[in-house]
């Protein structure tokens, strides 16, 4: 059995992989993904709202899944694949259907909770969970919106879900 | 937060071998330990990054029994079929728990290690005071706001609530956890505060989780999970109780059946006095709501709790009569 550790010196080498391009980083090991992103990589599109696990605004995926990156270690992602809110639309700058669905819903008020709410949707949906208003409710639980535009946020992923399965 | 080296074990065994070290912590889905770092609870000098193991995380379901892997993630093993199936219970606590982003991450042995929410023991800013972090402290809780605090199992070192779903479910079905060297009972494994509150689980240095096991039974097989809560979702338990059944050939006699709690006590508590006052019985409304009172005994409260000495038999008997009725 491998029984090697690779015990880390005071500041880290990371190579992180972010919306399908690599970054070199310098970091100390406390640092989370949600600070790597916004205060070393300038990738404010993810949000810090509660920077406790409680808000969902700082929503990304790893490898594929919806994850919060205020209690994800930058170390801890290396050699994952991750995606944000900038890397969701096409290269020619065409929105995701969940981003279009968002501005034809009109669902936000101050967009702070925005990128949260729809990196966590077009994962909820591709989980299967979008089956019902109700279901996107409980699914959608744990990204919070203090404007209460949640009714426009449930009717803009019923409609990108249906255009996705379409 | 302050600052901790950081270490990725590519192996149980060297997860083990670092784990034995001094102010190391093992790092899974991360978030309890970097929830608790953030507050100044957790204070690791050593962070062990174990979720990066292979072959950890495989979920394994006969009809003798599941053998869940220590890193599998909670919305995996909440959406397995065979978990679905033959542990409904299970399923419904895991679904029900936190958030879909935090159970992509959380993974189940961690979830066994996850801490209190008692906002006293949060916040060591604040309130220097609790038995939890320090021995000998007192209780900040006591006295104090106590609204989500336990009735069961409390002492008077401690009245911290324990927060999870998933073990309430575990131990209402004699679930065991597997340390490698050792294997326990779930329901041993958590220790109720008594004198030492700050020692939650039995669990040594350099120990590490590996499975939970969780025998297969016609009550786990028609088993629910009910959460009573103070909003609809994304909240913990104001109580919950998981619950199996197996009834005879009439269809009302009671022949097996598992009754835990969750949100009201110290410890994921399985009431057995319950169970031992319906087995064998014909069951009906008034002899279910008589027998979830027995859960109760016993029960002490600090003022703004003692509404959960009248909610968690009703939530008890919810459960039964739910599965009463799916016969």
């Amino acid at each position: 059995m491998n029984d090697q550790v690779t015990i880390s010196p005071t500041t880290l080498s990371l190579n992180l992989t972010i919306n399908g391009q690599a970054h070199a980083l310098e970091i100390e090991p406390r640092v989370t993904l949600l600070d790597a992103l916004r205060e070393r990589l300038h990738l404010t599109g993810t949000k810090k709202g509660c920077d406790q696990g409680q808000c969902g605004a700082c929503t990304v995926h790893v490898d594929g899944e919806r994850v919060l990156a205020c209690l994800t270690l930058a170390a801890q992602v290396e050699g994952r694949s991750i995606t944000t809110i900038e890397g969701l639309a096409g290269q020619d700058g065409t929105l995701h259907a969940v981003q279009a669905a968002f501005l034809d819903q009109d669902a936000f008020q101050c967009g702070y909770c925005t990128p949260g709410q729809i990196m966590s949707a077009v994962a909820c949906i591709r989980e299967g969970h979008a089956g019902s208003d109700e279901e996107i409710r409980e699914y959608m639980a744990g990204n919070l919106c203090r404007c209460g535009a949640y009714p426009h946020i449930v009717a803009a992923i019923r409609q990108a879900a249906q255009e996705l399965r379409s | 937060m302050r600052d901790f080296s950081y270490l990725r074990a590519d192996s149980v065994e060297a997860a083990r071998n670092a784990a034995a070290l001094p102010g190391a912590m093992l790092l899974a889905g991360g978030t309890t330990l970097i929830d608790l770092a953030k507050c100044g609870v957790a204070e690791p000098s050593t962070v062990i990054d174990i979720s990066h193991i292979e072959g950890l995380d495989a979920i394994d379901v006969t009809a003798d029994r599941a053998v869940i892997g220590a890193l599998a993630r909670m919305s995996h093993v909440a959406d397995h079929t065979s978990v679905k199936s033959c542990f409904p219970a299970v399923s419904e606590a895991l679904w029900q728990a936190a958030s879909a982003q935090l159970r992509n991450m959380a993974t189940v042995g961690g979830n066994l290690m996850q801490r209190t929410r008692c906002p006293y023991f949060r916040d060591p800013q604040n309130f220097p005071a609790c038995n939890k972090r320090a021995h000998g402290s007192g209780c900040s809780a006591i006295g104090g706001a106590t609204r989500g605090h336990a009735v069961l199992g409390v002492s008077e070192a401690c009245i911290a609530t324990y927060p999870g779903d998933l073990a309430v479910a575990l131990v209402a079905f004699d679930a065991e956890v597997d340390l490698g060297g050792r294997k326990l009972k779930v329901e041993d494994f958590f220790l109720a505060p008594g004198a030492t509150a700050e020692q939650e689980h039995d669990i040594r240095p350099g120990e590490v989780i590996t499975a939970v096991e969780i025998p297969g039974s016609a009550a786990a097989r028609r088993s629910t999970y009910i959460k009573v809560r103070d909003r609809q979702s994304y909240e913990f338990a104001a109580a919950s109780a998981a619950v199996g059944l197996e009834l005879e050939g009439d269809g009302r006699t009671v022949r097996d059946i598992r009754v835990a709690l969750g949100g009201v006590a110290t410890k994921p508590w399985r009431a057995r006095a319950v169970e031992e006052a319906l087995k064998g019985k014909a069951i009906d409304e008034a002899t279910i709501r008589k027998a979830s009172e027995l859960a109760m005994e016993g029960a002490v409260d600090h003022g703004a709790n003692h509404y959960k000495i009248a909610l968690a038999p009703r939530v008890i008997a919810r459960a039964i009569l739910k599965l009463g009725e799916t016969a």
